[in-house]
């Protein structure tokens, strides 16, 4: 009977095989070609059976050698930081940098222990401030300043 | 002498007022981010790299590489003050530098760091423009065999020198090819794994790798941890070591910038490599090893010169053969390439004004640092008082802007955050994110060197053990994966990178 004594190698190995697998199957709509004359297939299918066989070692060593157990995913700081990356992206252009970036930052600063709202919001203006004076005055981004300027 | 009309150029590029502010502003910038935790070059010059098209290419390359080696400075202002690596080659300079501080002895440290680090760095300039000549010249003859075993050495070597599993490093790096190959291929037109998604038929940018992997994920782990940052504050008395410090300091220095500049020049060398290896030497030469651990002058002298010394000669592959060795130069790889410059032996020739003011600005960077950091310490300790509950959204929001504007488009963000959590999985499981990134910045050149070395064959793959410099550079490559793989050897390895 063959158990997971190392979870973390075990999981990144079951993680590179199955990344291998889906390289050759999306690799397979392109053409292989021959060694000499390599088509667009040739060099991604070479690297996904390198995945697979180093995931299989990867997997099945797991089995055979003790680890750590997995650290525990805490999803509050994983949601909120990259949640609040990609509403700023979404929303920059239409509102401007004024606004999104006192958005941002007090999104962002809520996936802290110690969020504080007013402290946040504070930042936020003198932030946007920064933001608007170095990136859209000094640098000269294209980028709008104030709602509905786009 | 040939090389003296070189750095003549070189220097007459460097000392132009636009690149002295530039070199100025990367040394700051990098003193900055080494001095606070939670973020490291590599995000750093992804942050920036946006910032950094309407300039000219020498100027953007010297400033980049001013936030590298500052942020060698920065990180060991905080690691002897307040106990704390701001970068991870400043590490083992807490062992001994802190309790120098403790001693009252903070003035002397941080002068050995600095002026070790002066000294290391001019002599690793040296050396840069030295080697550079002849090794370019070597690596024109190559042909794409030559260089397809180049970049298998490299991306092996890498990994072989960094700690951690073998296995993952090699998958981090097929992986990291397989990102750089994302794209329309060159030849056939082929728009490969973008999922229908017209954005991804571009490729996808280092900028939104290395900022995930490296900014990103970084901050949500920090944010993860509980544990409360402390501040000690140490007054600076005294700035000057002892006679009998700087008996103990000097050959330590001049050790450690030997060392550091060879094992900075080796694939997966760098500033962190070197300052632990100079730290485990200095101990077992030092007359009284019980001192360290307890502010022995030569823990902080030696380290503190060979992490400097590697980050200035970890330029030399790059700048000489096209290979980055570790994550900051493959942002470099990432930065020339913005600026439509194929790292390479041709760049001296094609672009002697850009290489030579470049290893020139190195020089001026590195005296800018000695001579502001000591006065600016003042102001570094202040920043560190910021709690990081204020610190990481501002550093997110540069982030998001640098990474919106490099396309204008709003993808960008989201492939950033992609990434982010790619980066947080990839630290749950313990595979590090660098030979990824290397990976990525090489996958397009190794994919069409392979291509065009069996086009000239006909297919043959022996054409890569048959040349004999091909063969020598795999079999190099082979022979590390062996010794590496040797049981004593790799429970030494672990031991030398827990010693610290």
């Amino acid at each position: 009977m063959m158990s997971i004594r190392n979870p973390k190698d075990f999981w990144s190995g079951v993680l590179f095989a199955l990344l291998g697998v889906a390289t050759i199957a999306l690799a397979s709509k392109y053409t292989l070609g021959t060694a000499a004359r390599m088509g667009p297939g040739y060099f991604p299918r070479i690297l996904g059976i390198l995945l697979i066989i180093l995931g299989a070692i990867l997997a099945l060593r797991a089995t055979r050698s003790d680890g750590p157990p997995m650290p525990r995913f805490q999803w509050r700081p994983l949601f909120i930081v990259l949640g609040s990356v990609v509403l700023f992206g979404a929303i920059v252009r239409s509102v401007g940098v004024a606004l999104s970036t006192v958005i941002l930052i007090v999104a962002a600063s809520a996936a802290s222990r110690e969020f504080r709202p007013r402290e946040s919001l504070i930042a936020g203006v003198l932030l946007a401030a920064l933001a608007v004076g170095v990136f859209v005055i000094g640098l000269q981004l294209q980028l709008p300043i104030w709602p509905g300027q786009q | 002498m040939e090389l003296f009309s070189h750095l003549a150029v070189g220097f007459g590029v460097a000392l132009t007022p636009i690149n002295l502010l530039y070199a100025l502003v990367g040394a700051l910038l990098g003193t900055l981010i080494g001095v606070l935790p939670g973020i490291g070059p590599v995000a750093t010059i992804a942050m920036l790299l946006p910032t950094t098209y309407a300039l000219q290419p020498v100027s953007a390359l010297i400033m980049l590489a001013g936030i590298y080696y500052g942020a060698q400075y920065g990180g060991s202002t905080t690691a002897i003050l307040v106990n704390m690596p701001g970068e991870s080659s400043s590490v083992v300079t807490c062992l001994d530098g802190y309790q120098m501080a403790r001693r009252g002895q903070a003035g002397a440290a941080l002068a050995t760091a600095a002026l070790g680090s002066f000294f290391a760095g001019t002599c690793a300039t040296l050396l840069v423009a030295a080697v550079s000549l002849p090794l370019s010249a070597l690596a024109l003859k190559f042909g794409p065999a030559e260089y397809f075993s180049l970049m298998v050495l490299g991306l092996i070597g890498a990994v072989v020198l960094a700690h951690g599993s073998l296995v993952k490093a090699i998958a981090m790096i097929i992986l990291g090819l397989l990102l750089g190959i994302v794209g329309t291929d060159v030849n056939s037109g082929v728009a490969r794994f973008d999922f229908g998604i017209p954005e991804l038929s571009d490729g996808i940018g280092v900028v939104v790798v290395a900022m995930g992997l490296f900014g990103f994920s970084e901050i949500i782990l920090n944010l993860e941890s509980t544990e409360k940052r402390e501040l000690i504050t140490t007054k600076l008395r005294g700035m000057w070591p002892t006679k009998a410090q700087f008996k103990l300091a000097a050959p330590a220095v001049l050790r450690g910038t030997a060392l550091g500049s060879v094992l900075g020049v080796l694939p997966g060398g760098g500033a962190m490599l070197s300052s632990f290896a100079s730290y485990s030497i200095e101990k077992k030469l030092a007359k009284d090893p019980s001192q360290f651990g307890k502010g022995a002058i030569q823990g902080v002298a030696g380290p503190e010169s060979a992490n400097n010394a590697g980050a200035q000669t970890s330029f030399i592959p790059l700048l000489t053969l096209g290979i980055p060795e570790n994550a900051v130069m493959a942002m470099m790889v990432g930065a020339m390439m913005i600026h439509n410059i194929q790292p390479g032996p041709q760049v001296m020739t094609s672009n002697p004004q850009l290489f030579w003011g470049l290893v020139a600005s190195m020089w001026v960077g590195n005296l800018m640092l000695v001579v502001l950091n000591l006065p600016l310490i003042g102001i570094w300790i202040k920043l560190l008082t910021v709690p990081y509950r204020l610190l990481y959204p501002a550093i997110l929001l540069f982030c998001a802007i640098g990474v919106y504007t490099v396309n204008n488009t709003s993808f960008d963000v989201m492939q950033t955050a992609f990434f982010g959590l790619l980066g947080v999985i990839f630290a749950k499981l313990e595979c590090e994110p660098a030979p990824l990134l290397l990976g990525f910045v090489l996958g397009p050149m190794m994919e069409e060197n392979l291509r065009r070395a069996l086009l000239l064959s006909r297919g043959d793959p022996t054409v890569f053990a048959t040349r004999p410099i091909s063969a020598g550079l795999l079999a190099a490559a082979i022979l590390l994966v062996l010794v590496i793989a040797l049981p004593k050897v790799r429970s030494q390895r672990e031991e030398a990178f827990q010693e610290a």
